[in-house]
């Protein structure tokens, strides 16, 4: 398994908290969101990024309009739809709850030893 | 919910998808610049800029890859391209397609046709409650077991049976109706009350028979078929109470049946009367019984019960009863008995087709797996996975099946159409269930389950044909896999038995062509150009005096042969070329009888009859205008008479009376006439006297008219000139004889079977041809090799010509060798359907081995010659 695969799988829920947290934004303001809050410890490539859009707005989580960027260039931006919220909260506290079973694994605590 | 909103998306994303992707490719732009201008910002050079920004965000096109993967379909995508891929494929061999295509329409073509015909009557369930508990009740006697009832037998029957839950009679006799443009004949059935109860049939509109309507004295009622309301009535609902004069009686119209209702033992049938007629008389049998079975009751207790009865009653009215009995068939034998064998023959023979077309089909595709390997062994190692390259292979096998299922559906329609033309129009219209035909969920149902069948065995056969194995090796060499051989000699057997099989058929039908030529070409005895018929039926009331017939024939003579474009008119009692009924026995006088039975052909014809059919007279006179009851009795005999009774010696002068008549008589033979075909053509002539109907006038008649013009066109006058004399007469069956020839029953039955058989020898033909050509291309593809070598060693061209036709003429031989024998035991069986045709006829069997041979020859001459259009460099080099 490539460190890729885990931040695809995970790539949806960032979308969507970056999204929740900035309001609608073009698909370059998402990626450089992502990057800045990792710190620069991930690189987000349109191959990542678009499919992961796609998937979301045609499950209806996200809706996109044309717009135009700060610098005045034509882009599209995405915003959250209600569905969309409701699924930040779903899968926020799905991955809050796997990531503390998985930490239990991964540094035990005394009551393991 | 949300997966079957994403899967909604893909699919309208497949239609007019050029916008999105523009959209998105400027997205991705969009984004490219925005990573350019920020690493601008961050100091670097343009060009560092843009590469940086390049490699970060990733390849564009496989972002476009991906984006168009997530917005599309898979499987409706590779379908589309794999569909593509083929239709390229066929077209660009276009040969290969319409044969494939051909083949395989013909054989789904005729065995749905003959499908439908089985499903109209054998599947389709028949318009009854309950038809399997229905029985028909016929009278046997010594001759046969198919005759009719009497009413005080039916009466008994369904007193003293402990079998039947109801038993009911009907007789299909049909009725002369009146109408203001005069006496039609008028198809229809007399019924006792719960006959259509006892059916399980309830009328639409209006009402059944209510019990005891069927009483003498009970009020006349009739209730319509559908059909006949709807062509007689317009379907107008204001017919309930309406009166229609049926055998010149008064009748109410209480009821319309149901559409979908028919009634085959009395179809056509318009009117439905009750059955008022409660004859006593023993010894006169009209009717046929129709009884439902009591539950738990099997036709064979009901048949054993039946000859309890019977032999009851011959004791009680020994007269009457002696040797009589009563037969039970089940109502659905009564119905479609006779027709399942035929059906089931033609079934077996259409599915056999669609066997070999299809096996013939899947060699074609063979050679064409064989010619493709090499394209095939190229995608296979440029990447394209097993799986999917079968898939092409599947796609390939359904789009032949489906567009020949297509095609052939179409062509099944057409073919059903022509198939009932083959009937004769009175059989037809006794089939009423054939009304069903047609393309029914049933059938459709069927074609698609052949097509699906097909489509299987298409997609297997290259599959199989080519293993991983065979895949790399296309690549290396041009190896000869041992399935190859399998598959060689099983084809060249199939083909070997197809052609035999054509022979068969083609003889069959050459055969029964000629019959049906040498059947017109019969001497009727009579010019059978330019001469129109017409039958009438007087009603009983106003001609049952011999004076008034014998006017009423006169008026007729008189305005017909005064009518223009007519030069002679005559009257007979029945028409020539008939089934050759209306029989006398006569004894010859003053010679000792032996208690022979001289049964001959009797007519009752006017003066000007042998005039007006251009008989010819051999001997004596024809008969003189004034030869009426008061002048001595006179006959006419033909040949056959003459020299079956006088051979050798001198006819004319000669008496001859009725048998058991009184010897005043007697009648004097005055002429004898050439034979003239009293019945049907295809059996010799028989015997016939034939006397002046002034002498013995009787009241049904036909008129016969020569006419110096069309005798077609002179139909409709004869009619209505009939009906202008009394609009009373019933004038039916208006027909010139060249029509009564034709249709003819044996004509009838020739055309039929020789149309028939041809059609499926006509198949067998093409489809043998196809097959001999597949199995002789692919033997070709294998051999390129072998012939490249042979080339380069200095073989001919017309070597490798004659090295293929070898082959296939050894085919071929043994095919057509095989074939002519089967023919012998095949015309053989079917001798009695032959007229005036030897079963070896020469030149039939020689004419049907040169077309085969001639056909199959020239099927093997196109892979002969890409065989020897070999470039020998090239087969080499391609090792």
């Amino acid at each position: 398994m490539g460190e890729n695969d885990v931040w695809q799988g995970t790539m949806a829920l960032m979308v969507l908290k970056t999204i929740e947290s900035m309001g609608p934004l073009h698909g370059y303001g998402i990626a450089r969101r992502i990057e800045q809050i990792s710190g620069d410890r991930l690189v987000v490539q349109y191959g990542t990024l678009y499919p992961a859009l796609l998937r979301l707005e045609q499950e209806g989580y996200i809706s996109s309009e044309w717009g135009v960027s700060d610098n005045n260039r034509r882009a599209r931006f995405y915003k959250l739809t209600r569905a969309g919220r409701r699924q930040v909260g779903k899968e926020s506290q799905r991955w809050e709850k796997a990531n503390a079973i998985l930490a239990r694994f991964v540094s035990p605590g005394e009551e393991a030893l | 919910m949300r997966k079957l909103r994403v899967w909604l998306l893909r699919l309208w994303a497949q239609f007019g998808r050029d916008l999105p992707e523009k959209e998105f490719a400027e997205e991705i732009e969009t984004h490219l610049q925005m990573q350019i201008e920020d690493n601008l910002r961050s100091g670097m050079d343009p060009k560092q800029a843009r590469r940086e920004a390049l490699v970060k965000s990733g390849g564009m096109e496989v972002t476009m890859q991906a984006y168009r993967d997530g917005n599309s379909l898979s499987l409706v995508e590779t379908l589309s391209q794999d569909l593509r891929y083929t239709i390229r494929q066929l077209r660009k061999n276009p040969g290969f397609a319409v044969t494939a295509i051909l083949v395989l329409t013909l054989g789904i073509g005729a065995t749905v046709s003959i499908f439908s015909f089985a499903d109209a009557a054998l599947i389709k369930p028949l318009p009854y409650r309950e038809p399997s508990r229905l029985v028909v009740i016929f009278g046997t006697i010594p001759l046969g077991s198919r005759f009719h009832l009497s009413f005080p037998d039916y009466y008994d029957l369904k007193k003293l049976n402990k079998v039947f839950t109801s038993f009911e009679v009907y007789d299909s006799n049909g009725f002369m109706l009146s109408t203001p443009d005069g006496g039609q004949l008028a198809p229809g059935g007399r019924v006792s009350a719960g006959f259509f109860r006892t059916l399980g049939v309830t009328p639409i509109l209006g009402r059944d028979f209510l019990p005891g309507e069927d009483k003498p004295s009970a009020s006349r009622t009739v209730i319509l078929s559908y059909a006949a309301w709807q062509s007689r009535y317009g379907k107008r609902a204001d017919v309930l109470g309406q009166t229609v004069t049926l055998d010149g009686h008064l009748n109410t119209v209480i009821g319309v049946l149901p559409p979908e209702f028919h009634f085959a033992p009395a179809a056509p049938a318009d009117f439905w009367a009750a059955e008022h007629d409660e004859s006593s008389c023993r010894a006169c049998h009209w009717l046929f019984g129709l009884a439902r079975l009591k539950d738990g009751v099997s036709i064979q207790t009901a048949q054993a019960e039946m000859t309890t009865i019977a032999r009851q009653l011959a004791t009680q009215y020994p007269d009457s009863n002696r040797d009589q009995g009563e037969a039970v068939v089940g109502l659905p034998e009564v119905i479609v008995g006779d027709i399942r064998p035929i059906i089931l023959v033609l079934l077996g023979g259409a599915a056999l087709l669609l066997l070999i077309a299809i096996v013939n089909v899947a060699s074609l595709l063979l050679v064409r797996t064989e010619s493709r390997k090499r394209e095939i062994a190229v995608r296979g190692v440029l990447g394209a996975s097993r799986r999917r390259l079968f898939r092409q292979f599947v796609t390939e096998g359904m789009v032949l099946a489906a567009s020949a299922s297509a095609i052939g559906l179409a062509a099944a329609d057409g073919a059903m159409h022509l198939l009932t033309r083959l009937i004769p129009t009175d059989t037809l219209a006794g089939m009423p269930y054939l009304q069903g035909l047609g393309l029914t969920p049933r059938v459709l149902a069927f074609t698609l389950a052949i097509s699906l069948c097909s489509a299987v065995v298409f997609s297997l056969t290259p599959i199989v044909s080519m293993s991983r194995e065979e895949m790399r090796a296309g690549l290396t060499e041009g190896g000869r896999a041992a399935s190859g051989t399998v598959w060689h000699k099983f084809g060249a057997n199939l083909v070997v038995i197809e052609l035999a099989m054509a022979v068969v058929l083609l003889v069959g039908a050459g055969l029964l062509g000629k019959s049906f030529y040498r059947l017109l070409q019969v001497d009727p005895g009579l010019e059978p150009t330019n001469l129109a018929t017409i039958q009438l039926s007087t009603p009983r009331a106003n001609y049952s005096k011999d004076p008034q017939i014998i006017a009423l024939e006169q008026q007729i003579l008189d305005r017909v042969s005064a009518l223009p474009g007519v030069t002679s008119a005559a009257l007979t009692n029945k028409l020539p070329v008939g089934d050759g009924d209306f029989t006398t026995s006569f004894q010859i006088v003053g010679r000792p009888n032996h208690g022979e039975d001289n049964e001959v052909a009797y007519r009752l014809v006017s003066t000007d009859y042998f005039h007006t059919l251009k008989t010819r007279l051999l001997e004596g006179r024809y008969f003189n205008a004034n030869e009426d009851a008061t002048k001595p009795h006179v006959i006419l005999i033909n040949r056959a008479l003459a020299r079956q009774y006088f051979p050798g010696e001198r006819a004319v002068g000669i008496f001859l009376n009725y048998d058991g008549a009184p010897p005043e008589s007697a009648m004097q033979v005055v002429g004898v006439i050439d034979d003239l075909r009293e019945g049907p053509l295809d059996t010799p002539a028989r015997a016939a006297i034939y006397a002046p109907s002034d002498q013995h006038p009787i009241s049904s008649f036909s008129v016969v008219a020569r006419t110096s013009v069309d005798a077609q066109s002179l139909l409709p006058t004869l009619t209505a000139t009939i009906h202008q004399i009394d609009p009373g007469i019933a004038a039916f069956g208006a027909s010139t004889m060249q029509e009564r020839i034709r249709d003819s029953p044996p004509a009838y039955l020739h055309r039929a079977s020789a149309w028939l058989v041809g059609s499926f020898a006509a198949l067998a033909l093409l489809l043998s041809v196809v097959g001999l050509y597949g199995v002789i291309a692919y033997s070709v593809s294998q051999r390129t090799r072998e012939i490249g070598v042979r080339m380069a060693l200095g073989a001919q061209r017309g070597m490798v010509y004659r090295l293929v036709l070898q082959q296939a003429s050894g085919l071929i031989a043994v095919g057509i060798v095989i074939g002519l024998v089967g023919s012998f035991a095949a015309s053989a069986l079917m001798r009695s359907l032959l007229f005036a045709t030897a079963a070896w006829d020469v030149f039939t069997l020689a004419a049907v081995s040169a077309v085969l041979g001639i056909s199959a020859i020239l099927a093997s001459y196109l892979p002969a010659r890409r065989a020897a259009s070999v470039n020998p460099l090239e087969a080499l080099r391609a090792e």
